[in-house]
């Protein structure tokens, strides 16, 4: 069972490499999708079968898979913007920057003191990796969609890493927690709508007007 | 019990969307507010057995924070009956709901004792405050709003992994991975140091950013500058208030771990960060919501260098709850009412209020002495006990600082305040409808009255419950 959601983890690795190498906006929230729904998945995978299990896993994918991409599908169609254009670094370096956080995760996650039954299992440098891939996008990308998937995948590692622990977060609260995300995703659809209309323009960078 | 404290506002918020009138509608506001002033007034008296499981407990430090928070939505709520009846051109439907969703997710965040509910509902009050900063429907208030959102996101985000790592340092330490409050404190010794310390900072930076502390308090003075004088007063007064009360739990733990220094340290610094910040950029501020927002920078600040200090500094941190977010409302309120008064919020144009609107002004006046620590109102005494605390404890360097970085905001503040209340009136700014009413000037005087009150003489069931609130918080060897 541990192979098979080392696997998976790999895969959700893969598809932070996926987010910061596109420069189409479809992709990426595709990617972010994605990932939503094998991260879904996990729990199944490395705990026993119970209903709050089936429960936990049906909400995540129907959030993470169907519901946000779908908000954030709809608010991009509105303002028709398809392209990140321009981010503060490029694609390439962005790249490269991932790759080289990636492999830290690995070296930091081995120094970690981690549990002895947690030794040796990616859940840990999948979990920094992802998170760095999510400050990666929301700093060097100008669109405010494409900041709302850097939280997305900030979010994303943090979960990972919340995956090691079975008993803290009972369903309530973690049904609370999802819900928070998905109200917050709806809030900032709405508000780059607003920025849309009001710059005609959804480029965060221009949003200057308030400093000292 | 527990779950009317939290329904109810719910209760309202439904109300509020099914009244079509949008004259009618804020009356909604103080209905609910009173009744859930009197329900808080019960469970203060007759304090209810923690819910099974013990997920809901109203311990003295809630109780105390409750109370807070309670008065306060009172008051603005009575306020935003009167400030909406000059705002009829837009709907006033979501401003309703907002505040009354806000306030149930405020009254849960003091009574859980788990800590992901807690930070559930802290993330609700991030969300529901978003809409109503954008009140004003223009390019400034969406900046705001968007800097907000996204920066408290990130932040509270990052608060979760601290949950995260807190609950995984009881896996490391072989117990059953819990955030339930009362068994964190009670296994604190036992807890991996390491991880503990990582939760630590998570959690302070996490729970910091919503705080607003520096160096992560960069929304604070944009959306301070750009909500409505109610909701920065909710924002200032309310929220930054459930913060600090996360902050507190996360503290509880952390000081009945075997080693301590580091977080003492951790805070205090954090603290003087914040009031340096505030001290330079409060200074020559042109824009005296943004100024305000300074001084709620400079407040935290406080407020994380008494918990770092600890003794009889957490005494006055937690009395300076109390008159830091009643004063916050005092001056976001009467600053709401200048605001409207002159159409602007630059210190430039906005001179003389005094002649104009009396009553604001005066009590803009009176808050900004009472928060700056002046006596005889309630601010002085909490400063007091925090100071002579810092120097009880031999902390020369720190009480130093402090001191110097008040004086500062002293006089940097009073630059901007004293021209805009008693400055000879710029003619050209012409006068808008707004005339200070009863519903505008009662409940920021009814603020003012209470931390007057409070400065003069502390009542003695208040004085018990700080003291054992503070009891809770001392660490014991």
């Amino acid at each position: 069972m541990d192979i098979f959601a080392d696997q998976l983890l790999v895969f959700v690795m893969l598809i932070n490499f996926v987010v910061l190498g596109s420069s189409r906006m479809t992709m990426a929230i595709r990617a972010v999708a994605v990932q939503g729904v094998v991260l879904g998945l996990l729990p199944g995978i490395i705990h026993h079968f119970s209903w709050h299990l089936v429960a936990i896993t049906v909400g995540i994918i129907l959030a993470k898979g169907v519901i946000i991409p779908w908000l954030l599908f709809r608010a991009m169609d509105r303002i028709q913007i398809k392209r990140e254009v321009e981010p503060f670094i490029g694609y390439v370096s962005t790249l490269i920057i991932g790759a080289v956080t990636t492999a830290l995760a690995f070296v930091f996650a081995a120094k970690l003191p981690l549990a002895p039954e947690h030794q040796g299992l990616l859940f840990v440098p999948a979990s920094i990796a992802t998170m760095m891939t999510g400050f990666l996008t929301l700093t060097t990308r100008r669109k405010a969609i494409s900041q709302v998937i850097g939280y997305l995948i900030l979010e994303n590692g943090i979960f990972i890493f919340g995956l090691l622990l079975t008993t803290a977060m009972p369903v309530m609260v973690e049904a609370g927690a999802l819900l928070d995300l998905l109200v917050g995703i709806f809030v900032m659809g709405i508000v780059i709508n607003h920025i849309s209309n009001e710059f005609s323009s959804i480029d965060t960078s221009r949003l200057t007007a308030l400093k000292e | 019990m527990y779950y009317s404290l939290i329904l109810l506002p719910l209760v309202g918020a439904l109300a509020a969307w099914f009244i079509p009138s949008n004259r009618h509608r804020p009356l909604v506001l103080p209905l609910f507010a009173a009744l859930h002033l009197s329900l808080t007034i019960d469970l203060l008296v007759a304090t209810p057995p923690p819910s099974p499981g013990g997920w809901l407990v109203l311990d003295p430090i809630g109780k105390l924070f409750l109370g807070v928070e309670t008065v306060l939505f009172f008051t603005c709520a009575v306020y935003a009956v009167g400030y909406l009846s000059h705002r009829q051109e837009r709907s006033n439907k979501v401003l309703c709901m907002g505040l009354l969703v806000c306030l149930s997710a405020m009254s849960l965040v003091t009574v859980a004792h788990h800590l992901g509910l807690l930070w559930v509902a802290l993330e609700a009050t991030t969300l529901t405050m978003a809409p109503l900063i954008y009140f004003n429907r223009n390019a400034r208030s969406l900046e705001a709003t968007w800097k907000y959102m996204l920066i408290c996101s990130v932040g509270i985000a990052l608060a979760l992994l601290g949950l995260f790592f807190l609950a995984y340092s009881t896996v490391v330490a072989q117990k059953e991975a819990t955030l339930l409050l009362e068994p964190l404190i009670a296994s604190a010794r036992q807890l991996s140091p390491a991880w503990l310390n990582a939760a630590f900072i998570f959690l302070l930076v996490g729970f910091g950013t919503k705080m607003g502390l520096a160096p992560l308090h960069t929304w604070k003075p944009d959306a301070y500058g750009e909500a409505p004088g109610l909701v920065g007063a909710l924002l200032a007064g309310g929220l930054v208030n459930c913060a600090f009360l996360a902050i507190i739990r996360v503290y509880q733990i952390c000081m009945k771990a075997t080693e301590t220094a580091f977080y003492h340290n951790a805070m205090i610094v954090m603290g003087l960060v914040s009031m340096a910040f505030a001290a330079v950029f409060v200074v020559r501020q042109a824009d005296f919501k943004r100024m305000l927002a300074y001084s709620s920078v400079e407040h935290v600040g406080i407020l994380a260098i008494a918990l770092g200090i600890g003794g009889d500094a957490l005494f006055g941190a937690l009395f300076h709850v109390i008159n830091n977010g009643l004063t916050k409302g005092v001056l976001f309120l009467t600053s709401g009412n200048i605001h409207r008064s002159y159409g602007s919020k630059n210190c430039e144009q906005v001179k003389g209020a005094l002649h104009r609107v009396p009553w604001s002004g005066a009590l803009f006046l009176a808050g900004f002495i009472a928060i700056t620590g002046s006596p005889p109102f309630s601010p002085f005494l909490s400063e007091f006990t925090i100071v002579s605390s810092i120097f009880g404890q031999r902390q020369a360097l720190v009480g130093t600082l402090f001191l110097i970085f008040l004086a500062i905001i002293f006089l940097g503040m009073a630059s901007s305040v004293l021209p805009v209340v008693m400055g000879k009136m710029t003619p050209a700014v012409v006068r808008t409808s707004y005339r200070d009413s009863f519903l505008t000037v009662g409940p920021p005087l009814f603020l003012m009255a209470v931390i007057l009150v409070l400065g003069l003489w502390l009542p003695a069931p208040l004085k018990t419950l700080l003291q054992q609130s503070a009891q809770l918080l001392e660490v014991r060897p």
